[in-house]
């Protein structure tokens, strides 16, 4: 940023610092980017809780003891137990497998199906008027709504579950890309490529997806974090995971039961839950202000 | 005005209708034959046949949907298979807790949350402001079910200030009906309270840079009338939008806070519709919600154009 030489104007100078800012190798801007690293930190948390869940527990987290159902916090059971005996730390470290399967898979999922549909409605208006009346009415559903009433056709099961939040955010992908798309449908460089005789196939996958690719990651996230959550709610009303799954909103949909008797119940999950989304959206919030410091605002 | 209004009201019919074919749909989602997930394996084929005929399943595909939509053109939205009454009807009867829930939450997030983001912004790098900020950012990422769980573990459990769950009727008495409310508003409204502080805090950051907030304060308009006056303006119009989606999006997040709080109003009808596998209520509800939505966005898009000449021409 020093480097300016004598005799520059100083409109020169802050051109030149401009670029040298860009030049900074990539590993760089995200460390510097605090919600990216304490996002990623406790994301990285998570994850391994997860993959380690089997290590981490300390008992069978489907074991029913009646014998000790509702047990407070002992030296035994750290964080006590639910009202099957069941004991609650490790249910919620197994939990977190639930969650990050489903909030993944359904970014995941969203992601392929929304970026196809946004490809071919961007860069086909006929495929476009029909595609978005479809993603209007789908958007007019609240998402919990919608969930609920598919759920409700499908029975219980975690991937109905996966099913349903897919369909729910597959919408908000579709705009995303297909907005990027419609942007980029009259550039020059596209024109060219055309009368170059590339064909549309590749057209779309070659020159057009490379620049839908960093609003998609930021979008897919913020799909992830808000898959996450609805998975819990879905499961804390009892239309989601089946009650003898170990998931967040299961146990915090019987802790809301034994509220009086057992207050215990509601802590550690819904500390489980709030981290992972948490460090969801502050990844995505960073990830955002990485690829686009433009965009950069709060905090 | 008057063409802006019109093409506005024509661009929510096409939505609508994909709306009513979309929960005709869900029907058809089922795993096997509806009537039999409906009445489980042991029903008797006559109930099931009178079931199919009661749900118009024994009528070819086109004929159910023609029927559909004409019901719907009625407002007629079938009959409960478990209430054995018009799905409407008991729709109705649930609405008060509901349309209260909302109205408060709503309130709630407007009041709380807009002037934290105005006054964080007036004071951008300041602690309080951090402060705020973590606080809304800890907000979004909350779920609401849990925060009302806390709600009430401290509220009504440890202080025993408030009731633990339940809802007493308008009919009774304002107070009555408040005292059930206040935790279940709070729950509701908090995510969406967080959001505004944290919308209305970017907005208002953005429109203090603006050069016509440069001239006031060179001509020596003092700092609050700077803000409230000048600025505030500004940044109301993308918020108007945002507050009225704020009603229509909580709508939907009534489902959860009632079942938290065992609110019997519309959101609990449909969970409880879901595990009884009614579905005609269950379609009944998500249609009505949704189109409430579209209605709500309707209304807020004209008076969109109302306050800003710049939209209607567009």
């Amino acid at each position: 940023m020093t480097a300016c030489a004598k005799g520059d104007s100083g409109l020169e100078s802050d051109a030149r610092s401009e670029v040298r800012r860009r030049e900074r190798p990539w590993y760089v801007t995200v460390l510097r980017n605090r919600r990216l690293v304490i996002g990623g930190l406790l994301l990285l948390g998570v994850l391994s809780v997860a993959a380690l869940a089997q290590g981490l527990a300390t008992h069978n987290p489907l074991l029913v003891r009646p014998e000790i159902r509702l047990t407070p916090p002992n030296a035994e059971h750290r964080f006590g137990t639910d009202n099957f005996g069941r004991d609650l730390y490790s249910r919620t470290v197994y939990g977190a497998r639930i969650s990050l399967v489903v909030g993944g898979l359904v970014a995941v999922l969203a992601a392929l199906a929304g970026t196809l549909a946004g490809l071919l409605g961007g860069y086909y208006p006929r495929v476009d008027m029909g595609l978005m009346r479809v993603m209007d009415g789908m958007m007019a559903f609240p998402g919990i709504v919608l969930a609920v009433g598919i759920m409700a056709a499908m029975g219980p099961h975690v991937a109905n579950v996966i099913v349903a939040l897919t369909i729910v955010q597959t919408p908000r992908v579709v705009r995303v890309v297909r907005s990027v798309v419609i942007s980029l449908r009259g550039m020059q460089y596209v024109e060219a490529a055309r009368c170059l005789g590339v064909t549309d196939w590749r057209m779309l996958v070659r020159h057009i997806l490379p620049s839908c690719i960093s609003p998609l990651v930021v979008q897919c996230t913020f799909i992830f974090s808000e898959a996450v959550l609805g998975e819990a709610s879905l499961s804390f009303l009892g239309v989601g995971a089946p009650p003898e799954i170990p998931s967040w909103g299961v146990i915090l949909g019987e802790a809301r039961l034994y509220i009086r008797n057992a207050p215990w119940m509601i802590f550690l999950p819904g500390m489980a839950l709030t981290v992972t989304v948490l460090a969801l959206n502050l990844v995505g919030d960073g990830v955002r202000d990485w690829l686009d410091p433009r965009l950069r605002k709060t905090l | 005005m008057l063409v802006y209004l019109i093409r506005r009201v024509l661009l929510a019919i096409p939505v609508m209708f994909v709306v009513a074919a979309g929960v005709f749909l869900l029907l058809y989602l089922t795993p096997g034959d509806p009537v039999s997930v409906i009445l489980g394996p042991d029903a008797s084929p006559e109930r099931a046949e009178e079931l199919r005929q009661q749900l118009g399943l024994d009528q070819p595909v086109p004929v159910q949907v023609a029927r559909w939509f004409g019901r719907l053109l009625q407002g007629d939205l079938g009959q409960s298979i478990y209430l054995n009454r018009p799905v409407i009807q008991t729709i109705l009867e649930r609405a008060e807790p509901t349309l209260m829930l909302t109205l408060l939450a709503t309130l709630f997030a407007i009041l709380v949350g807009l002037p934290i983001g105005i006054v964080s912004a007036t004071r951008a790098g300041s602690w309080a402001d951090l402060g705020a900020m973590l606080v809304a950012l800890g907000g979004i990422s909350m779920p609401s079910f849990w925060v009302g769980l806390n709600l009430i573990f401290v509220f009504a459990v440890l202080l025993g200030a408030l009731p633990v769950a339940g809802y007493e009727p308008l009919s009774k008495g304002l107070w009555g009906n408040l005292r059930y409310l206040v935790l279940p508003a709070m729950t509701l409204g908090f995510a969406q309270a967080a959001l505004l502080a944290r919308m209305g805090r970017s907005l208002m950051l953005d429109v203090l840079r603006e050069d016509y907030v440069r001239t006031a304060r060179s001509k020596g308009v003092g700092e609050r009338k700077v803000v409230l006056y000048h600025a505030l303006r500004n940044v109301m119009v993308p918020l108007v939008t945002v507050m009225g989606l704020t009603f229509a999006i909580l709508m939907g997040g009534a489902v959860i806070t009632e079942q938290v709080f065992n609110i019997p109003g519309i959101g609990r009808l449909l969970v409880q519709s879901v595990l009884r596998r009614d579905y005609p209520v269950v379609q009944g509800i998500v249609l009505v919600i949704a189109f409430n939505y579209v209605f709500i966005n309707l209304c807020v898009d004209i008076l969109y154009g109302l306050f800003d000449p710049r939209v209607r021409h567009s």
